[in-house]
């Protein structure tokens, strides 16, 4: 298995501000997270080598993509990437078979048409082979930029927006495809999006960016730890995010039973969960805290931790605390009035509670 | 009817297009992707044979390329004969005078062409020129075919220019309307006719060609 991880680092001034530097390994998914006009598309491009900055290295492996203070540059043709373009960018004049030939000169002729079958297929798009992109619905389009992504054979495969152009029953379907898609690929994918929901369902890393730097990366649990992006808490609301695995579904309650890092949640049962991963959100608003073991609630989650950090919000009266429950961390963000009755203070031990239908639960696996 | 002078219109319409077309796709693909400095000059220059009166072109066609001019005499010495009043100097005259019908919808057919379409080809591994070849031209071809079907049109009625720097001589330089006017000042009103008849009928025939491709590439396209 040749090595192919991927590192970037770019940095510019102007005209397009650029500061990020990040790297991703096969097998991960580093989500560019961050709002329109941010530089995501022009990350991407960078590394595709459409698009040449200031200051750039961009290294696949053992291979130098972008070097300026070496003088490297590779033409885009000469590196080994995948991109999927926000509006597919097919060849008008070509079907959906010629599109994705195109994208294996590099085989032997004679392979080239049996390849690109097999690669519609993959991508579930057996029956319009011959048709050309303007037949073609916007999610069998983005089937066949996925594919003709895929045909170079690339050492890096990058969406941009991916699911921008498809409505949302496609999107769920589409976002299940590329998931499994990439667990059969040894590549790093790059996925840029300003959807909250893609990164939470295909990423493993994300990076926060804010026009053009890196304001946050890391894996996806890096959401937890900095309340001070300000984009996160903006687009998404601050919350903890981990992954955990369906123990058990109580039909007749109602109720699943999930296994986590740090205990176990109660969430409401939905078909097909049972030992199912799912990765989990908890809106920090939606945390409450307690110096004791709590009665005569209605709630199902009653989760015992000591708080790690206390992070005052200069700009209002909210207070963000971080509480260790077992191996993960949750955010509660409470009033200044509640820090001082209470006389919150870090290492205290604490019942953090939730109730289950504030749970955000997305599948990120079948059973 | 002047067969000869068709024969010069005829030749004089291909000439130009062999001439013209492959520097038109060069220059056409330059203007359309390219930004550089001065380039809105280029542009006007290259429109303005559309405005000036030809006989404005021809004239200084016949000053620069003339005997005493050192163009007019580098091109005497290679060639044996001077530029001006024969098929080579009609050749140019017609070139320069049908840059804009080649270069501008050229330029609009590779412009036409999404950005993101030409870098998904490189992302595909191709090369510049596969680029090119296999797709910039494909998606430009209507463009370049309506390009070389009003110039050829072009070709067969230009007048002034053409009797400027060409003049009237027979099975060289006198193509068929000039042959017309010819014949309407002898006062042979028949051969004009039928001549005129020729070109209307080319002239049409022209005109629904590139009407039904330009249909069929918005068919294509919708």
């Amino acid at each position: 298995m040749p090595d192919r991880r991927l590192s970037v680092v770019l940095r510019q001034a102007a005209p397009i501000p650029l500061d990020v530097e990040f790297s991703c390994e096969p097998g991960q998914v580093m989500a560019i997270f961050g709002p329109s006009g941010s530089g995501k598309t022009t990350i991407l491009r960078a590394i595709a080598g459409l698009y040449r900055p200031e200051q750039a290295q961009v290294r696949s492996g053992g291979e130098s993509w972008t070097d300026t203070s070496a003088g490297v540059f590779l033409p885009p043709h000469a590196r080994t990437v995948g991109l999927v373009f926000q509006e597919y960018a097919l060849f008008p004049h070509l079907s959906a078979l010629g599109n994705v030939m195109t994208a294996l000169g590099h085989r032997p002729r004679a392979e080239r048409r049996h390849r690109a079958e097999s690669l519609l297929r993959l991508v579930h798009l057996t029956k319009r082979m011959s048709s050309r992109p303007h037949e073609l619905s916007g999610g069998e389009r983005q089937r066949v930029a996925l594919a003709r992504a895929l045909a170079r054979e690339p050492a890096v495969l990058l969406l941009d927006e991916p699911f921008a152009a498809v409505d949302k029953a496609v999107r769920r379907r589409l976002q299940d495809e590329i998931d499994s898609l990439r667990r059969t690929l040894e590549i790093p994918l790059i996925l840029v999006t300003h959807d909250f929901d893609d990164a939470v369902r295909l990423a493993t890393h994300v990076l926060v960016v804010e026009h053009g730097r890196g304001v946050a990366s890391g894996p996806m649990s890096v959401l937890t730890s900095r309340p001070d992006v300000a984009f996160l808490r903006e687009a998404v609301g601050l919350g903890s995010v981990f992954d955990a695995v369906v123990t058990r579904v109580d039909a007749e309650r109602g109720l699943a039973a999930l296994s986590f890092g740090g205990g176990e949640l109660f969430v409401p049962a939905r078909a097909g969960m049972a030992g199912a991963s799912v990765r989990v959100r908890i809106p920090a608003r939606e945390v409450i805290l307690a110096v004791g073991p709590p009665q005569g609630l209605s709630l199902h989650n009653v989760l015992v931790g000591s708080i790690s950090a206390i992070q005052v919000e200069p700009t209002s009266d909210l207070v963000i605390v971080r509480i260790q429950v077992g191996d993960e961390f949750l955010l509660s963000e409470v009033t200044r009035d509640a820090v001082a009755r209470l006389q919150l203070a870090v290492h205290q031990r604490v019942c953090a509670l939730v109730k289950s239908v504030s749970i955000e639960v997305q599948q990120t696996s079948r059973a | 009817m002047d067969w000869s002078a068709l024969g010069v219109s005829l030749w004089l319409g291909a000439g130009t297009l062999v001439v013209l077309v492959p520097w038109g796709i060069w220059f056409g693909r330059l203007l359309a992707f390219r930004h550089f400095r001065g380039k809105l000059l280029v542009e006007a220059l290259v429109t303005v044979p559309l405005v000036l009166p030809p006989t404005v072109l021809g004239f200084y066609l016949l000053v620069t390329f003339g005997a005493r001019s050192p163009l007019g005499q580098a091109f005497q010495s290679i060639a044996g004969h001077s530029l001006p009043f024969s098929f080579a100097g009609l050749l140019l005259a017609s070139a320069l005078a049908n840059v804009p019908f080649v270069v501008q919808p050229i330029q609009r057919g590779f412009e036409a062409i999404p950005r993101d379409v030409r870098d998904a080809a490189a992302c595909c591994g191709l090369t510049p020129w596969q680029r090119f070849v296999r797709i910039e031209v494909p998606l430009a071809w209507p463009s370049i075919l309506t390009a070389a079907i009003l110039t050829f049109a072009h070709t067969l009625g230009e007048f002034g220019v053409v009797l400027m720097v060409g003049g009237n001589l027979p099975g060289e330089t006198r193509t068929l309307s000039v042959a017309i006017y010819d014949r309407m000042q002898a006062f042979d009103d028949r051969s004009a006719g039928i001549m005129a008849a020729t070109l209307l009928v080319i002239a049409v025939a022209t005109l629904m060609v590139t009407t039904t491709l330009s249909r069929r590439v918005s068919r294509a396209r919708a």
